[in-house]
């Protein structure tokens, strides 16, 4: 399961949150993303000792997705100490997402 | 390798689906392999006007009643993404990121994916503002500003569709003022729609902003200059390019990547594989042409099965020698030449078998055989050919002394 994030959270779960942070920016009505994301959330459960996964419905927290200057959907963004590293934009495949987290884990 | 399946669809857009509908309806083992979500290009769009029957609905519901009526017939679905394919047999296989599958027809549906233009800031800006889907992405511009760059249906109906959302919607056009490629329909909508806005004679030549889109340099194309426009958005609608790159070694493309087949039977130059949908050369890329092809690739690939476990049974795996008549009702010559065949098998008895083929009805085994004119008489041994007669040369006499010769 991967930490459900909104307005009123984002802040304390990511941006001031220690380590790696994973974060899957969706939206109910983008088909790629509903693709994307129970592969990410498999992959949370194979690297999730090492990184914290969390989605964040756009729909609910557009203006924290805008902050985070994510303006279009799929995007899968890596944090670490509260700092945005990495990010995936465009047609995001599953084997892509994982080998962003084995580059950034090293 | 465990099942071998009627027919394999590659691609779960409209086209796809409707062949899983019609193949699985008609008793075939039918399976979908689909890389992503069900429903293709169609499921990117919430206004479909154009569904007969329909007055509206959206793309994403379309689709899944699409996906449920093949499904009830007996479709089955797997995810994978389709990397190549070998059909140089009958059981053809088709290669999968994940497995491989093998079927004796292939349904090639794999859609088309929106055209990149290929201009600075396009490609880094992805995610940032630049976007080729508005029903992902519309949520993000309410009040705020987006361009649309194209004119075809799809940018004309999408630009309609951010203008629920977004504060204004320009519509940057290449053509002359009041030319646009959308249908007519289409276009009178969104003249009088009045939150769009126009540019004429004019593209984008660059996409720029500090993180996010925050500008687009508009070019006019017969002046050359360049205006800078502030825009939090840009949705680019210029066509689509074919997803036929997995098979381009095996299949006859043309220079756009569109897969040329058969208008009539929708077969590819390699025999029982089949091309449906926005991928082919055709004329009208829509949901109900895509769903049309659909249709007719199904039940062609039923026949194409037909004919060749009938073929394959009557004439390969036989262990006698096979006379095969290739002739047609409608040519007196063949007509003329069967009596003396008959009279061949006759005097051969039980030495010999016989199987008659219309030329014209069975003009794939016709031609993988080489037989140009009725009669042409070929006969068969261990399932390869290894005597051709055509025409007057077509006698008791040579036929006899050929299939004794093997005996
Ligand atoms: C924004 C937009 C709006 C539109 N509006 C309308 C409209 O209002 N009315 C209308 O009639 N048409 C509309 N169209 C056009 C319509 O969507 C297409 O004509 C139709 O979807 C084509 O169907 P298809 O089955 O040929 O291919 P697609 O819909 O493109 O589906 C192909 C499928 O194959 C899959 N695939 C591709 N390659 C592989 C592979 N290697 N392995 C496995 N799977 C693969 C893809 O993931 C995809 O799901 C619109 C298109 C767009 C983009």
């Amino acid at each position: 399961m991967m930490l459900s994030l909104d307005r009123k959270n984002f802040d304390a779960e990511v941006l001031e949150s220690q380590g790696w942070v994973l974060v899957d920016y969706w939206s109910p009505k983008c088909e790629p993303c509903k693709e994307l994301k129970p592969h990410v959330e498999k992959l949370g459960e194979k690297y999730g000792e090492s990184m914290k996964f969390c989605e964040l419905d756009i729909t609910k927290a557009r203006r924290v997705a805008i902050g985070q200057k994510v303006m279009g959907l799929p995007v899968v963004a890596f944090y670490f100490d509260g700092e945005k590293k990495a990010e995936l934009t465009g047609d995001i495949t599953p084997e892509a997402v994982e080998e962003k987290i084995n580059e950034l884990l090293g | 390798m465990s099942k071998v399946y009627d027919v394999a669809i590659i691609g779960g857009g409209p086209g796809g689906l409707t062949s899983a509908l019609y193949a699985s309806r008609g008793k075939l083992s039918t399976v979908v392999i689909e890389k992503g979500q069900v429903g293709g290009q169609a499921a990117t769009t919430e206004e479909i006007e154009n569904w007969p029957g329909t007055e509206h609905t959206t793309g994403p519901q379309l689709t899944e009643n699409m996906r449920k009526h093949a499904e009830k017939f007996g479709t089955e679905f797997v995810r994978d993404d389709v990397q190549g394919l070998e059909a140089d047999g009958f059981i053809k296989t088709i290669k999968g990121r994940n497995a491989e599958y093998q079927a004796k027809s292939v349904i090639i549906a794999t859609g088309a994916e929106p055209r990149v233009l290929g201009i600075p800031g396009e490609r880094e800006f992805r995610g940032k503002g630049v976007s080729y889907c508005a029903t992902c992405d519309a949520d993000f511009f309410e009040e705020l500003d987006v361009v649309v760059l194209g004119n075809g249906d799809a940018a004309i109906e999408e630009a309609m569709f951010l203008a629920k959302f977004a504060e204004t919607v320009t519509i940057i056009v290449i053509h002359e003022e009041g030319k646009v490629d959308a249908t007519p329909v289409v276009a009178e909508k969104a003249f009088k729609h009045d939150k769009l806005k126009w540019v004429w004679n004019s593209t984008i030549s660059e996409i720029g902003g500090d993180g996010i889109v925050e500008y687009v340099d508009v070019k006019n194309i017969n002046t050359n200059e360049v205006t800078r426009m502030d825009t939090h958005g840009v949705f680019v609608f210029v066509g689509t390019v074919p997803r036929t790159k997995a098979f381009a070694n095996l299949i006859n493309v043309d220079d756009y990547g569109y897969a040329i087949v058969d208008p009539q039977t929708l077969e590819s130059n390699v025999d029982g594989v089949f091309v449906v949908g926005d991928c082919r050369q055709k004329h009208l890329r829509q949901v109900v042409t895509a769903a049309g092809d659909g249709a007719t690739a199904a039940v062609l690939a039923e026949k194409y099965i037909h004919e060749e476990e009938g073929f394959i049974e009557d004439v390969v795996d036989v262990d006698k020698p096979v006379i095969v008549a290739f002739w047609s009702p409608t040519s007196e010559a063949s007509m003329a030449a069967m009596p003396k065949i008959e009279a061949a098998v006759k005097e051969l008895g039980d030495a010999v078998k016989l199987v008659k083929i219309d030329m014209y009805r069975n003009s794939r085994i016709s031609s993988r055989y080489e037989i140009i004119e009725v009669p042409t008489v070929t006969v068969f041994n261990k399932g390869e050919v290894v005597e051709k007669l055509v025409g007057l040369d077509v006698t008791t006499e040579a036929l006899v002394n050929k299939v004794k010769e093997l005996n």
